[in-house]
């Protein structure tokens, strides 16, 4: 059990993070407090994917001319990081929209709460 | 020319997108014309793809010349080529329609609101035509992230149901991400084609089960499935006319045929239905959608949530097919995709041309002096309303009659019962309607009486669209068995039973 946590201990980490962001977003009800646990929410993914990819005794994906390009296992596998990057900027844009849309609506509602958002909505 | 069909499509709508705020910075006027060009030129390259698939084949499109599983490719089969033309063939009557509409209603945006509407058409096509895993997440992100600022343009509250929407559409989003991540992990592939091959020989690990739950889960929320759907009936009352008319029919459809195509298609239907008993889960929510949102839809007063709801009722039907996964089942889903694309959007164009006409959409303020006053827009929405029950020859009647044909094969009786409860309880919700509209006479209020009789009709370039769209209700009716003959039986898997 205990190996089991050492080894995986990134995993263990990334869903306790997968968690918190989940909690925050259905449960918080400061609406930017909510888009904070999104953001923590993609993050968790992110570094899911990042450390999928990692592996002991690779390097980073650029050809060195020690190690040569006869074995590839002596690099880490570029794709999830490449993946990532496009999921950050998919993440930035969505995070843009989200703000664009709480200024609209505190400039409206003059809050930002939940609970007295509805009572104003009425 | 031929051969980049797949790019050209989305490529068309993307160049689009970007030209309209250049434009639009010189004359407003501009906006609008740039948009419907992109669209129809799209358009007739998706049909241009349909007719080709359709006599040579499925097309396969490798970005960049990189060979696939390394490079992305887009895949032009029956299934996408289909499903371009009824995006395509629906958006472009709800741009039509869009002009007067978004200027009585949003004279300030009109320029970002035809940007964005092409920049959400830009997504849907993108999902429907990419062959790799997570390049429908970033289409997914294009077409919710457009979805969202449609959503946003709209009334008072608008901005906050949009908020909402964001939110549930992002954990929806991340949770395919998820999933994604860790069929990639286990197969190394992402290319939809090679996973089909890759996974009969992981699909038993955890992470593969896990990934495949997370992913129907994270579509689930993005095609509003009971009860994922609580984003969606705030979402389009809240949404400008224009804006809802397009979402509606659209943006739940798209998210149904990434079910199909991964539950059905890349993972296979019997890992989907025996071994993991996800599409018994889908049909069991199928159910509560339709029973629930059609009861819910009885109980609005508004026009546009009315229709919300019942779409929510209606993603239940498909969802149905989908989780049936027999071949009746799969041609009664995609029959109602296409339909309810088309009757979805000839209502929400009738409550735009109420809200500018009339001024409003409440159920309770409808009389006789409505019809008076517009009868074409009138007339449009009862054949939409009778499509929906299902009342034959109306298209609507054929995908529900394929839907019980498919739930009486498997013996489901209690399918067979819940779809026509739930055509019944649609019944009530839109007769109520027509019995306003056509019967009761009018009610004495204020400026409600003075014109009557008078003709109020919608302008020509939001009456056109309506009629047109119920005209093409009937004759998809009509010619339902020949779409089934040559569009949706050779997408049936060929290990499937044969189409009857």
């Amino acid at each position: 059990m205990i190996e089991h946590v050492q080894g995986l201990y990134a995993y263990w980490f990334i869903t306790v993070l997968l968690l918190l962001g989940l909690y925050g977003m259905l449960l918080k009800r400061n609406l930017v407090k909510k888009l904070i646990a999104m953001t923590i929410l993609q993050s968790s993914v992110v570094l899911f994917f990042v450390s999928s990819g990692t592996k002991w005794g690779g390097t980073v994906p650029i050809v060195d001319r020690v190690l040569g390009t006869d074995d590839p296992t002596k690099y880490i596998s570029p794709l999830p990081h490449t993946l990532m990057l496009t999921a950050i900027v998919v993440g930035v844009a969505t995070v843009g929209v989200a703000f664009a849309l709480l200024i609209s609506i505190y400039s409206r509602y003059k809050t930002l709460n939940e609970d007295i958002l509805l009572d104003r909505m009425k | 020319m031929e051969r980049h069909l797949p790019v050209l499509i989305p490529l068309t709508l993307l160049t689009t997108a970007v030209v309209i705020p250049l434009a639009g910075g010189m004359s407003k006027r501009l906006a609008h014309p740039l948009a419907m060009v992109g669209t129809f030129l799209s358009l007739v390259f998706a049909i241009w793809g349909l007719a080709r698939v359709l006599l040579e084949g499925p097309m396969r499109y490798h970005l960049g010349g990189w060979i696939p599983p390394i490079g992305i490719e887009l895949v032009l089969d029956h299934l996408s080529s289909m499903m371009t033309v009824i995006i395509l063939g629906v958006a472009l009557p709800v741009l039509i329609h869009a002009r007067k509409s978004i200027e009585a209603e949003h004279p300030e945006q009109v320029v970002p609101f035809f940007g964005i509407c092409l920049l959400l058409l830009l997504g849907l096509t993108g999902i429907v035509l990419t062959g790799d895993l997570f390049n429908l997440y970033v289409f997914l992100e294009i077409s919710s992230l457009a979805g969202y600022a449609l959503v946003a343009v709209g009334d008072r509250q608008a901005p906050v149901a949009a908020f909402r929407y964001l939110i549930l559409g992002t954990a929806g989003a991340t949770f395919y991400l998820l999933g994604v991540g860790l069929v990639f992990m286990m197969t190394g592939s992402l290319n939809m084609a090679d996973l089909v091959g890759l996974l009969p020989h992981v699909q038993d690990s955890p992470p593969v089960i896990v990934g495949f739950v997370l992913m129907v889960i994270g579509i689930g929320l993005k095609m509003a499935l009971f009860p994922l759907h609580v984003w969606l009936p705030d979402a389009y009352t809240h949404a400008s006319s224009a804006g809802s008319s397009l979402l509606a029919p659209l943006g739940t459809k798209v998210a149904a045929y990434v079910l199909i195509r991964l539950a059905l298609f890349v993972f296979s239907r019997e890992y989907a239905r025996e071994e993991l008993i996800v599409l018994d889960v889908i049909v069991w929510l199928a159910f509560g959608g339709i029973i629930a949102g059609s009861i819910l839809a009885v109980a609005q007063t508004e026009m546009k949530r009315m229709l919300a709801y019942s779409s929510v009722a209606q993603i239940g039907y498909i969802a149905l097919g989908i989780g049936l996964g027999s071949t009746l089942g799969l041609i009664g889903a995609m029959l109602h995709i296409m339909n309810h694309a088309v009757m979805k959007g000839a209502l929400f164009l009738v409550a735009g041309n109420l809200r500018l006409k009339i001024g409003h959409s409440d159920l309770d303020r409808f009389d006789y002096s409505i019809q008076q006053q517009m009868p074409w827009s009138t007339a449009g929405f009862s054949v939409a309303a009778l499509s929906m029950v299902g009342i034959p020859p109306l298209a609507g009647f054929f995908s529900k009659w394929y839907l019980v044909l498919a739930s009486v094969e498997q013996n489901a009786w209690s399918a067979v019962a819940v779809i026509a409860l739930g055509s019944l309880i649609s019944a009530v919700y839109f007769f109520r309607v027509l019995e306003r509209v056509y019967l009761r006479p009018p009610l004495a209020m204020g400026t409600a009486t003075v014109s009557q009789t008078a003709s109020n009709e919608a302008p020509l370039s939001m009456l056109i669209p309506v009629i047109a769209l119920s005209v093409g209700l009937i004759v998809l009716g009509l010619l339902n068995a020949v779409i089934i003959d040559a569009a949706i039986a050779p997408l049936i898997p060929a290990r499937w039973e044969k189409v009857p």
